[in-house]
């Protein structure tokens, strides 16, 4: 805040330059002269020839990392450490060519083929979809062809636009993003070379310290550091011989014989046998496997640990004695001790689950393979495979109808609430208004009532025997009851207006708050310059306010992708649409991923597989919206300038 | 000529200054109506709730917005008093069971987010920006995604179905310290020469926590509190998949639902749904109104840091 009106004083915020997404840049508009067709046709033929040119030209005059880039996209990225770039080219290449080769080719071949074109949307009718669907489809398959063909001009344009700057000896240009991949493989590398080195290097107790966890430290007198480490590698042998072997050896196949029935020769009978439990041994398995890099850690620290005394001897200075240690929990490694319950935490409820669940994605794991009667096992990209295959599942067109809800969801939602927010908070704080502090609590007190009781009343509210009906029929504007909820149309319209009734508070609160912090000499200097309350808004406000709240926006986008209280606890009960319907349950038109999400995991068949790639792909669309979001902010403020 | 012209312009200015006051008051009084329309508008659904949950002449949606019969019948039968049903409604229990997750997440929360906030807030460390970055990346999976393991987990150690509180309270609180992006921005805001002034005369790093950060982080530990007590008030998603359906674990938001879910239990139970919102807003509101300086400043500060 202080950044920004520092900023305002300087008067940047006029120059718009540092901002870009304000709105206030004027874009210059360079004075064209009007080009006749022929020109023009001229002007397009002579670029396509330059552009066919260059492909020759940069192939023989580029580097090999470059000619690499014709076949490879991104490798001249890769090899120079431009690693976001180089990731975004080679997952284009691979997803383009993995989907052209399945299913696009065969699509594009079939656009020359109406009869059997028509054939397909007669099959498609079978399925209840939109019949346009497969020729979209197919202009689509056209049309990532020719995106294909620029992606690929880009990589090895861009390879070659590397290759000048190396030749200049200037500096290649990285994001943060590589520079801490490039951090991350320099640590690991230096990790494996301190193993070595420090083996070869250290003293006998380093050696030993190898093997027997802590042995430096005892040698040395650091009679507690020693016991944790050896009581540590001592129960980590213990489980790892007991079970944890066992666990990882079976994560190959996820078990072999499930519970089943045996012949009893004694009793003459069947009894149920008790066999391997795909479940647990995924859980075990995994928890085993980290338990195991956990252990690689504390290694890690027992002969470094002992490393550094070998150093403090040689030097002749005192070893830390186990009073010291306390003092380090409280004092220089306070932040360890801080750390130590979240890491846990967030370790074991969060992290782990991510890791099953991601794991899960690639099983057959649902209701009729549970891991106990039926066992369940590695299927590799089956269940993503399914989102592809629009012949015989229903799962891509599901995905697809319902992230298109989702997105237009979160734009209406996050952007009608924060203009009518900003609006409201403009009015009240409105010079000449009183009983401000009454209008702004009015407000305030519907955010404290919490959200299920309004969200719920509202639903009853408009559900086909709640209130709202009985009045419009009693006045007359209605025969029958109208049901909102079952109505595409109306239950889209009413969960954004419901939304905005139930977060406009919310956002008059932010704005308020921010509002009065901008200079008042910012309008009386437009003012005397004669701008109107409008231009005062779109000059001052409006950009201030995006400024400042950017990151906020960001959130409460992504927050409203996933708002699940409000679509289930309005919506829940709207009728499915059976266009929807999926092997994982069916959806309604107002659903929006993360409750689809839900009622896969809730419904009857418990396709947890399908769930958690659902889970997976709503963590791509957050994580790019994210990247996209954070690049159009207006500034990426710097945390320490506020210390 | 010469004398009279600053008169006449003074007179002028006058002038422009009156029709400007009267352009003021008009647009004020618009304001005025405006926002009286809107607040109507946002405030009405609420005494709505209120004037149903004292109806007398019936438990299902009727048509009077205005009870015929003024009655204290809704509020008896969520206590069991004069119902036929006994075990419909648990509003009791449901109460208790909101009450308890609430008070020990709001305790273990703030405990969480205060150690991650403020040691990513002051202090430097190797792999510090790598764990921002993780949690950020972490924070873009669905929550939700992990429920179904959790849930497994859960049940293995009994603490789904009629034991939900506890498994909840556990999923609430593990993570929590993801959330610790307002608290951090307060923390940084909080001048780094004092810490280093206490270092200089001997304080350990615990102790300039405890005696000079804490007790000037106040207004965000009352933030986190209450953000933290009214999180389980509200929360329906978790609660609904871990209870099982189990009436004896639900909290408030989920029993309510499942009250009212079916058009019978709709026809049976809509009064008393109004008038148990009425008690589950009611102590949440006046701890909101008392604490709101402390929300608005937490919510204000978080949205200008990100």
């Amino acid at each position: 805040m202080r950044f920004f009106i520092e900023k305002a004083r300087k008067g940047d915020i006029m120059k718009p330059k540092t901002n870009k997404t304000t709105g206030t840049k004027k874009k210059s508009v360079p004075v064209r002269k009007r080009k006749s067709f022929a020109e023009g046709v001229k002007g397009f033929f002579k670029a396509v020839g330059n552009e066919i040119k260059s492909f020759f030209t940069i192939f023989v005059d580029g580097s090999w990392r470059t000619k690499l880039s014709y076949v490879i996209f991104g490798f001249g990225n890769l090899v120079l450490g431009q690693i976001a770039r180089a990731l975004f080219f080679l997952a284009f290449e691979a997803l383009f060519f993995f989907y052209t080769i399945k299913s696009g080719w065969a699509r594009i071949l079939k656009l020359g083929n109406l009869k059997e074109l028509t054939e397909q949307v007669e099959f498609v009718r079978l399925f209840n979809k939109d019949i346009h669907v497969e020729l979209l489809l197919s202009i689509f398959s056209v049309l990532l062809v020719v995106v294909c063909i620029v992606v690929w001009r880009n990589s090895f344009h861009g390879s070659y636009r590397n290759d000048k700057l190396l030749k200049e000896g200037r500096k290649i240009p990285r994001s943060a993003f590589d520079k801490g991949v490039i951090n991350f493989i320099k640590a690991v590398g230096n990790e494996i070379k301190s193993f070595f080195v420090i083996f070869v290097k250290g003293s006998w107790r380093t050696k030993l310290s190898y093997v027997i966890f802590g042995f430096g430290n005892l040698v040395c007198g650091q009679i507690a550091r020693a016991a944790l480490f050896l009581a540590f590698e001592a129960s980590f042998i213990y489980y790892i011989i007991n079970f944890g072997l066992a666990w990882i050896l079976k994560l190959d196949n996820l078990g072999d014989i499930g519970s089943h029935e045996e012949y009893d020769p004694i009793f003459d009978t069947y009894v149920r046998v008790n066999g391997d439990n795909s479940f647990k041994i995924l859980l075990y398995g995994v928890l085993s496997v980290l338990l195991c890099i956990v252990c690689i850690v504390v290694w890690r620290m027992s002969f470094h640990g002992s490393y550094e005394n070998d150093k403090l001897l040689e030097e002749g200075k005192k070893i830390p004695k186990f009073k010291d240690d306390l003092h380090d929990i409280v004092d220089s490694k306070f932040h360890r001790t801080l750390l130590t319950v979240p890491a846990i935490g967030i370790t074991m409820f969060t992290v782990f689950p991510i890791i099953f669940m991601i794991l899960v994605a690639f099983t057959n794991y649902d209701g009729a393979h549970d891991g106990y009667s039926g066992l369940f096992t590695w299927t590799g990209w089956a269940n993503f495979m399914e989102l592809f295959n629009t012949k015989t599942s229903n799962l891509g067109y599901a995905f697809v109808h319902i992230l298109l809800w989702t997105l237009v969801w979160a734009v209406l939602a996050t952007f009608s609430n924060y203009f009518l927010g900003m609006l409201l908070a403009l009015l009240i704080n409105k010079k000449g208004i009183k009983l401000k502090k009454m209008w702004r609590s009015l407000f305030v007190m519907t955010i404290a009532v919490p959200q299920f009781i309004s969200l719920l009343y509202m639903s009853k509210l408009f559900a086909k025997n709640g209130l709202i009906n009985m009045l419009l029929i009693k006045w007359g504007f209605l025969e029958f009851p109208f049901d909102f909820w079952a109505n595409t149309t109306a239950s889209r319209i009413l969960v954004v207006v419901i939304n905005i009734w139930v977060g406009v508070p919310y956002l008059m609160l932010i704005a308020t708050g921010i509002l009065m912090n901008i200079p008042e000499d910012l309008y009386e200097s437009a003012r005397i310059d004669g701008a109107n309350p409008f231009q005062q808004y779109m000059k001052i406000t409006l950009p201030y306010m995006l400024f400042i709240t950017g990151p906020y926006l960001l959130t409460s986008f992504i927050g409203n992708i996933n708002n699940f209280n409000v679509i289930y606890l309005l919506a829940g009960g709207a009728e499915a649409n059976s266009n929807l319907l999926t092997s994982g349950g069916s959806a309604s038109d107002v659903d929006l991923l993360i409750t689809w999400l839900f009622k896969i995991s809730m419904g009857t068949e418990s396709n947890y597989k399908l769930a958690s790639v659902i889970g997976i792909l709503i963590f791509m669309v957050v994580s790019v919206i994210s990247v996209i979001g954070f690049n159009l902010m207006p500034s990426n403020k710097n945390e320490e300038d506020y210390q | 000529m010469s004398k009279e012209k600053p008169k006449n312009l003074s007179i002028k200015k006058e002038a422009k200054q009156r029709s400007l006051k009267t352009h003021q008051k008009v647009t004020n009084v618009i304001v005025y109506i405006i926002l009286v329309i809107v607040s109507i508008i946002w405030i009405t659904p609420f005494v709505m709730i209120v004037l149903e949950s004292f109806k007398g002449e019936a438990t299902c949606p009727t048509d009077a917005i205005i009870p015929r019969q003024f009655s204290l019948k809704n509020y008896k039968a969520l206590f069991n008093i004069g119902v036929e049903k006994k075990d419909e409604i648990k509003f009791f229990r449901w109460y208790m069971n909101t009450l308890i997750m609430s008070c020990v997440c709001a305790i273990i929360q703030t405990f969480m987010v205060l150690c991650m906030s403020y040691t990513l807030s002051r202090m430097r460390f190797k792999g510090r920006k790598f764990l921002m970055n993780f949690m950020l990346v972490l924070g873009m999976f669905p929550g939700f995604l992990s429920m179904i393991i959790l849930k497994k987990v859960m049940s293995g150690w009994n603490m789904i179905g009629e034991n939900a509180v506890w498994g909840l309270i556990i999923i609430y609180t593990a993570s929590s310290a993801m959330g610790y992006y307002v608290s951090k921005g307060f923390f940084d805001t909080i001048p780094k020469s004092l810490d280093e002034a206490a270092r200089v005369d001997g304080a350990t790093r615990a102790t300039v926590f405890f005696r000079i950060t804490l007790p000037m982080a106040k207004p965000i530990v009352i933030y986190t509190l209450l953000t933290a007590f009214m999180g389980p008030w509200g929360d329906f998603m978790f609660a609904k998949y871990i209870v099982n359906n189990a009436t004896d674990g639900m909290n408030v938001a989920v029993g309510l639902q499942n009250l009212i879910a079916t058009s019978e239990g709709l026809a049976a139970h809509y009064t008393h749904f109004c008038a148990a919102g009425v008690l589950v807003a009611i102590p949440v509101t006046i701890l909101f109104m008392c604490l709101q300086r402390y929300y608005v400043e937490g919510v204000t500060g978080g949205a200008v840091k990100g």
